[in-house]
């Protein structure tokens, strides 16, 4: 047995080496400490509170004074006799006691447009059956089944009554089955929506389809270019990489905006193409606000994202290596498929990633000019941060798309490991 | 061998020139044949054209002007790939992205190779370096040793007739490299390969080669066998480059016969052997070999002249010692004495009398 190992002055060895660690490693959280403050302050926390709106939402059972923040209980008549009545049980004339008890109240606090929006996501031209329903609430008489479904009908529709179920539930998935284009049937199964409503699944494969390509085409432009950058001798090569950077310092409106002046219609390539007589004036190609208008713009924007990081994994890769294989034989065309190829695939695939990443959360660009076709999901969740206000459902599809993100970055790393990856 | 063309050279240099921005040019009419089976090097420092030459013929530079020829045949023309030649880069330039065996695999592929024939070459070629049981390794978990060893099993598993090297040992250490020379001089006699070396370690030149090119400013300064290099320089740039020794300024006294009497700067007479001067009168660099100084009167050559020395300092470095004189008014005249049992120990400061055979003093042109 070994004795105890202990330093000079009779401290175990163990514990002098864990303290003299100790200290480091304080000291080098110390180091981290404001940008691990500020990360989750800016990024893990509101992600998180995103997160939780897109399976939480208390606007129907909970109204927020927009001025005060005070929050008021609403409809809780009606989600008690939810509480007390499973799934599929006809609405009595209890329920619709208290739904008419739920809406004269929501008339004296004014709630009726917070308990109707959330009801409206649901089912589209709700928001004034609620709104009318709470005005009229006060002046029926019971029984009230009769004399609620005499003011308005469509109180009775069993959609109704489940998407009130639902949204007097804490937590509902509804919001990703409403992004995934599916909705609740009366009886609670999920089926698909409407024809006319199904947009998003659609919206997500463009999205996808698109990036993807957009990925492709800036490898393929960026690939020539980064080997250019990396063979060529210091100053030239320096040159080049500040009109590579260019785009970075101009900003991205400007940018954009060229584009719609060069592609448009009336803009400066078609008049070119009609004035070489290439084509006649009533050919003029569409390049804006479709998808093509798209894939152009933010090619271009995301071009240097590909660039950067091939040219620093091509910068590394030494010419004796190809040399090498060209004196044992290989044609240049070999050489470079077997052996130059094969070792800037850190590059392609961190480029890739990043681009395609920027590019499926890309807004900006294809809101300018995408028109109708180029349209991205992001377009549509700022629509629904901004418009609809229905930040659940935003929330639900930034989650979707974050989802696939992590997916993707997951399969890269099973198939090519991200230590593999090398952004520069 | 002559420099210059000649129809059984198996490789040829002719009038080769070679310039990479049109002003200069980093190899100046460059002429040189190598025989089938020879073992040269291209020594010199760095900028001084051997690595060019080596590009030249490897294919990846091409000559401004002039002809290359490989076993009689022009190659000017001719794509690396094309040639045959198997190469040694100095930092091995193995596949990062494949095993041993498919970098060994490479070159049988290209060549189309059926698997059976390929998997007995690579055999073969990893058994000649002691290599057999890391096909399956990849370059970054070999040492540099071994690296190098799989670079040479690389450059020879397709049977090239030619093999160039460039600096390939420059990035081991020194025992290593020792160990290398040898390894390479022996696989270099086994298989019969012409090989093209290129290095700026002259210890190493002088240890495997058959013939030395001594490149310098883009020409061959001397060419020739080891020994003759080192003691037959033929001007003061080969001297002083290949070796240590000591350069005594004069001018020539008398030049008759293959002898001169060179004056030496402080007034001093002695005899020299001309290599590269003409005539009377002429400025001139003496050389002398460190380890052909004799101090001692009975052990002192027959027609050596003595000469006047002080000892300024001696350095022990274990199998000789190193003194450092003052002699004919140079103050880093260096004499080599062997460190045996009865050697005499010189002092600092203590006054001597120094000689060679004047065959081992070599008027040369001064620089």
């Amino acid at each position: 047995m070994a004795e105890m190992l202990t330093t000079a002055d009779g401290i175990p060895l163990k514990a002098a080496l864990a303290r003299a660690q100790s200290r480091a490693r304080r000291k080098a959280l110390f180091l981290v400490l404001p940008l691990l403050i500020f990360t989750l302050l800016s990024f893990v926390l509101p992600i998180g509170a995103m997160m939780a709106r897109s399976v939480h939402n208390p606007e129907f059972v909970a109204s927020t004074d927009r001025g005060t923040g005070a929050v008021t209980p609403i409809m809780q008549n009606l989600k008690g006799w939810f509480d007390a009545n499973p799934l599929g049980t006809e609405p009595d004339e209890a329920a619709y006691a208290a739904l008419v008890a739920d809406l004269a109240h929501l008339q004296e606090t004014k709630a009726s447009g917070s308990a109707g929006t959330r009801i409206n996501y649901d089912l589209p031209g709700t928001l004034s059956l609620f709104k009318s329903g709470a005005r009229g609430a006060g002046k029926l008489e019971p029984p009230f089944k009769e004399s609620l479904l005499a003011d308005d009908a469509r109180w009775g529709d069993p959609k109704l009554w489940q998407a009130m179920r639902a949204a007097t539930a804490g937590v509902t998935a509804d919001f990703y089955l409403a992004a995934l284009d599916r909705t609740r049937a009366a009886d609670g199964s999920i089926v698909q929506a409407e024809e006319n409503r199904q947009i998003y699944i659609k919206l997500f494969l463009r999205t996808f389809g698109l990036s993807a390509l957009i990925t492709f085409v800036c490898l393929l432009l960026a690939f020539p270019v980064a080997h250019l950058l990396a063979t060529l001798p210091m100053a030239k090569s320096n040159l080049l990489m500040i009109l590579v950077l260019l785009p970075f310092w101009t900003s991205l409106l400007v940018r954009t905006s060229a584009w719609m002046v060069l592609l448009q219609e009336q803009g400066v390539l078609n008049d070119s193409l009609v004035g070489l007589g290439l084509i006649t004036e009533d050919q003029r190609l569409a390049m804006m606000y479709n998808t093509t208008g798209t894939i152009i713009a933010m090619t271009h924007i995301l071009l240097p994202f590909m660039i950067l990081p091939l040219y620093s994994v091509m910068r590394t890769i030494k010419p004796s290596y190809v040399r090498a294989a060209r004196s044992l034989g290989a044609t240049s065309w070999t050489a470079f498929r077997r052996v130059y190829l094969p070792q800037t695939l850190p590059g392609i695939g961190a480029g890739g990633l990043l681009v395609f990443i920027l590019a499926v959360g890309y807004y900006i660009t294809p809101a300018l000019v995408g028109g109708a076709s180029g349209r991205l999901i992001s377009n549509m969740i700022a629509d629904h941060m901004n418009d609809t206000l229905n930040w659940s459902l935003a929330a639900a599809l930034s989650a979707i798309l974050l989802a696939a993100v992590l997916i993707l970055y997951w399969l890269y790393d099973r198939l090519v490991g991200i230590d593999k990856l090398k952004l520069g | 061998m002559a420099d210059g063309a000649q129809s059984d050279a198996f490789v040829a240099f002719e009038h080769v020139q070679k310039s990479y921005d049109g002003v200069s040019l980093v190899v100046k009419d460059l002429n040189l044949s190598i025989a089938k089976g020879e073992f040269l090097t291209m020594l010199g420092p760095s900028g001084s054209g051997k690595t060019t030459c080596l590009m030249m013929l490897a294919g990846f530079e091409t000559a401004t002007h002039g002809e290359i020829r490989l076993a009689g045949r022009p190659i000017n023309q001719v794509p690396p790939h094309k040639r045959g030649i198997g190469m040694v880069f100095q930092n091995y330039a193995l596949f990062p992205h494949m095993t041993v065996g498919e970098n060994l695999a490479f070159p049988l592929e290209v060549r189309g190779m059926g698997k059976d024939e390929r998997e007995s070459r690579i055999k073969r070629a990893l058994d000649m370096v002691q290599m057999g049981a890391f096909a399956h390794r990849r370059p970054a978990q070999l040492s540099g040793g071994q690296q190098q060893r799989i670079a040479l099993a690389r450059a020879l598993v397709f049977d090239p007739e030619l093999v160039l090297m460039d600096e390939p040992l420059g990035a081991l250490d020194k025992q290593l490299r020792e160990h290398m020379q040898f390894e390479i001089k022996h696989l270099h006699e086994r298989l019969g390969i012409t090989v093209v070396y290129v290095t700026h370690d002259q210890g190493e030149a002088l240890t495997m080669s058959d013939r030395i090119a001594v490149f310098n400013d883009g020409k061959i300064q001397q060419l020739a066998p080891p020994a003759d290099l080192y003691e037959r320089p033929d001007n003061s740039f080969v001297a002083q480059f290949i070796g240590e020794n000591n350069k005594l300024p004069g001018t020539i006294e008398e030049l008759s016969g293959g002898k001169a009497l060179v004056r030496l700067a402080t007034g001093e007479v002695i005899d020299a052997t001309p290599v590269n001067v003409t005539a009377k009168g002429q400025a001139t660099l003496v050389s002398v070999r460190p380890e052909r100084v004799e101090f001692k009167p009975e052990m002192m050559p027959q027609g050596a002249h003595m000469i006047d020395a002080e000892v300024l300092e001696v350095i022990y470095m274990g199998d000789i010692l190193r003194a450092r004189l003052k002699v004919a008014g140079t103050e880093d005249f260096v004499m080599k004495m062997r460190n045996t049992l009865g050697q005499t120990r010189l002092d600092a400061g203590q006054k001597i009398k120094v000689g060679w055979h004047p065959q081992d003093a070599r008027a040369l042109d001064p620089v």
